[in-house]
């Protein structure tokens, strides 16, 4: 079933509250990974408000979906979504990357309720979700795994390694999200290191691909609705997006991939975002 | 070189040893209905097959990818089930070593690792295959416990032994054509828990894997000389028993460390440790491949080239004793 408008409508609304939210926390904690957080918010929030099924009062629930955020440096992003969604009192967040805090920039699966793998070393993320998918094969659960890479961190081999191993066994209970900003700390990736045609490497490997807007929640929604119906092979999606999306200043700049911002910037990013909900 | 080399790769019908750890492991898929084992294209040289033969469906084969194994070893672990992987040493611990670090055992994930060909016990496959480093590795790692045991018999008491442990476990064993060092695997293991296999009060061998049984070797050609050369098998690298290693720098005042692994930063390092935190001075000599990378050879001759046989033990005794310390047991009036 395709979103309805009202159903984008709030999805909009809630990324535009998780982009506040990262833009509040990287104020307060001096500096985050602002560009490819603000790149993945739109995916992960139609993940965890309309397709994941879990319970945040349950965050170690058997029969819970996975999410693995293998880019781990989205991590204060990450940590605004799954405040927002009610895993832990979202004022933690004020504590963001402080010292004796539970976040630091790349989140930890032991300290922080609803991240269910510690990542930030690249290249991780998508064998622990074959793992994951695997298992829930094994032991006959219905729970779906998603991932989501950075797109330069497809430059690390293990990823093609896990990639060959979920065709090999089927995964279509495995999810993959490409988030394809487009940059990689040192600049665009096709700069330094071309990743295309990531389609159709990854056709190549065997797995369903999907190419979308990675901001549009009618696109994302198809996308997921198409990969949870796949059979027989792991599904990819590979998410356009734009780095720093939301706040113009920041956007498809390199130096904003990690950044801190004082007050000034702080309400100028606010009042970008307020334009940007404004022209949902 | 070497006295005899009665066990090595040409010598095929020896094997029964080596298989122990298969043995073992498809029994414990009776009991653990969750175990899931694991290789990189590895099944028969690591033995880990026997179990896939038994539980095909709880066997995966993941082709020539260590690194994304111990990655999906992780994910496993995180969805109930009980990952053992096997895979050369070598691999395990230097190639893979940031997915056991970060996946697993920062996450204190439930996985079990048994590398097999280990040390130089591989020695004609040159260095790329050879690893003398995965228990410096390995053992610096939070969470893990680190296992080399003596013979077949003790690596089947490991596993199992591994298996009541909540958290990762690696093992490590060599090629698998090891003589036995035990008669029978019914003997008091425990892990972290050395054992005294014989007493001596003139010097004490600490040894572990392959190095046990040349300790033992040693020891019977010590006997001849009149001296009484008390060996332990510290089994268990990480947690090390620190009651057993202080006890004999006391009783015995001279010790001897003995491995199949670089002398820098396994057993001998981890033993050092013990010694001089305690504050007792002690004649000490680690034996194991020195800092180089080994030549090319059947194992045993390797042993004897690097001194670490029983030969080159019995050597390293004689230049201890004549090593000048202190004999009363007055540790007062040292600095």
């Amino acid at each position: 079933m395709p979103l309805t408008k009202e159903e984008i409508k709030g999805l909009g609304k809630k990324a535009w509250d998780i982009r506040k939210l990262i833009v509040e926390t990287t104020f307060t904690c001096g500096g985050s990974h602002l560009g490819g957080s603000l790149s993945q918010t739109d995916v992960l929030v139609a993940l965890y408000w309309k397709y994941m099924n879990i319970d945040p009062s349950n965050p170690a629930w058997e029969d819970r979906d996975r999410f693995i955020l293998s880019k781990g440096h989205g991590g204060v992003g990450w940590a605004a979504v799954l405040g927002e969604k009610g895993y832990f009192d979202k004022d933690l967040l004020k504590n963001f990357n402080k010292t004796g805090s539970p976040f630091g920039m790349h989140l930890d699966s032991l300290k922080v309720k609803g991240c269910d793998a510690s990542t930030g070393s690249l290249g991780h993320g998508l064998a622990i979700a074959v793992g994951l998918a695997i298992g829930a094969k094994m032991k006959k659960k219905s729970y779906r795994t998603y991932c989501m890479v950075g797109d330069g961190e497809l430059c690390e081999g293990t990823n093609w390694e896990a990639a060959i191993i979920a065709t090999h066994h089927k995964l279509d209970n495995l999810t993959l999200f490409v988030d394809r900003n487009k940059f990689m700390i040192d600049g665009p990736t096709e700069d330094i290191t071309s990743l295309e045609p990531i389609d159709a490497k990854f056709q190549a490997f065997g797995w369903e691909t999907i190419t979308i807007d990675g901001h549009d929640f009618a696109q994302i929604g198809d996308a997921i609705e198409k990969a949870q119906a796949n059979k027989g092979k792991p599904t990819v999606i590979i998410c356009n997006t734009i780095k720093g999306k939301g706040v113009e200043l920041f956007e498809n700049k390199s130096q904003w991939h990690y950044g801190g911002i004082n007050s000034d910037l702080k309400e100028q990013a606010l009042a970008c975002l307020d334009k940007f909900y404004c022209e949902l | 070189m070497a006295e005899g080399m009665s066990w090595s790769v040409t010598d095929g019908d020896k094997l029964t040893q080596a298989e122990i750890y298969g043995e073992v492991l498809a029994q414990l898929g009776d009991k653990y209905s969750n175990i899931v084992a694991i290789t990189a294209d590895l099944a028969s040289s690591t033995k880990i097959g026997r179990f896939g033969k038994k539980f095909p469906a709880q066997f995966i084969n993941v082709g020539i990818a260590e690194n994304t194994m111990f990655g999906m070893a992780a994910g496993l672990a995180q969805s109930g089930m009980l990952p053992v992987v096997s895979t050369m040493a070598a691999f395990a611990s230097l190639r893979s070593a940031e997915q056991v670090r970060t996946d697993i055992c920062y996450q204190k994930l439930n996985v079990k690792i048994i590398a097999t060909h280990a040390g130089i016990s591989f020695g004609q496959a040159g260095s790329t295959h050879h690893c003398t480093e995965d228990l410096a590795v390995m053992r610096s790692f939070p969470n893990m416990t680190v296992i080399a045991p003596a013979d077949g018999f003790e690596t089947g008491n490991a596993v199992v032994a591994a298996m009541e442990i909540d958290g990762p476990v690696y093992i490590r064993i060599g090629r698998g054509f090891e003589p036995p060092v035990y008669k029978t695997q019914d003997y008091d293991y425990k892990i972290g828990k050395a054992i005294k296999m014989r007493d001596g009060k003139d010097i004490t061998l600490i040894a572990c894997g392959v190095g046990v049984l040349q300790s033992m070797r040693a020891a019977e050609v010590l006997k001849s000389q009149g001296l009484e050369a008390r060996v332990i098998n510290m089994h268990t690298i990480k947690p090390i028993d620190k009651d057993a290693i202080l006890e004999a720098v006391t009783e015995t005042r001279r010790i001897i460390t003995v491995e199949d692994h670089s002398i820098m930063g396994g057993l001998g390092s981890a033993v050092a440790e013990v010694i001089v935190e305690s504050g007792k001075a002690c004649a000490f000599k680690r034996l194991g491949v020195p800092d180089v990378f080994a030549i090319v050879g059947y194992p045993e001759d390797l042993y004897h080239y690097y001194k670490f046989d029983a030969d080159g033990i019995v050597e390293t005794v004689g230049a201890l004793l004549k090593m000048e310390i202190e004999e009363d047991e007055n540790w007062e009036d040292e600095a």
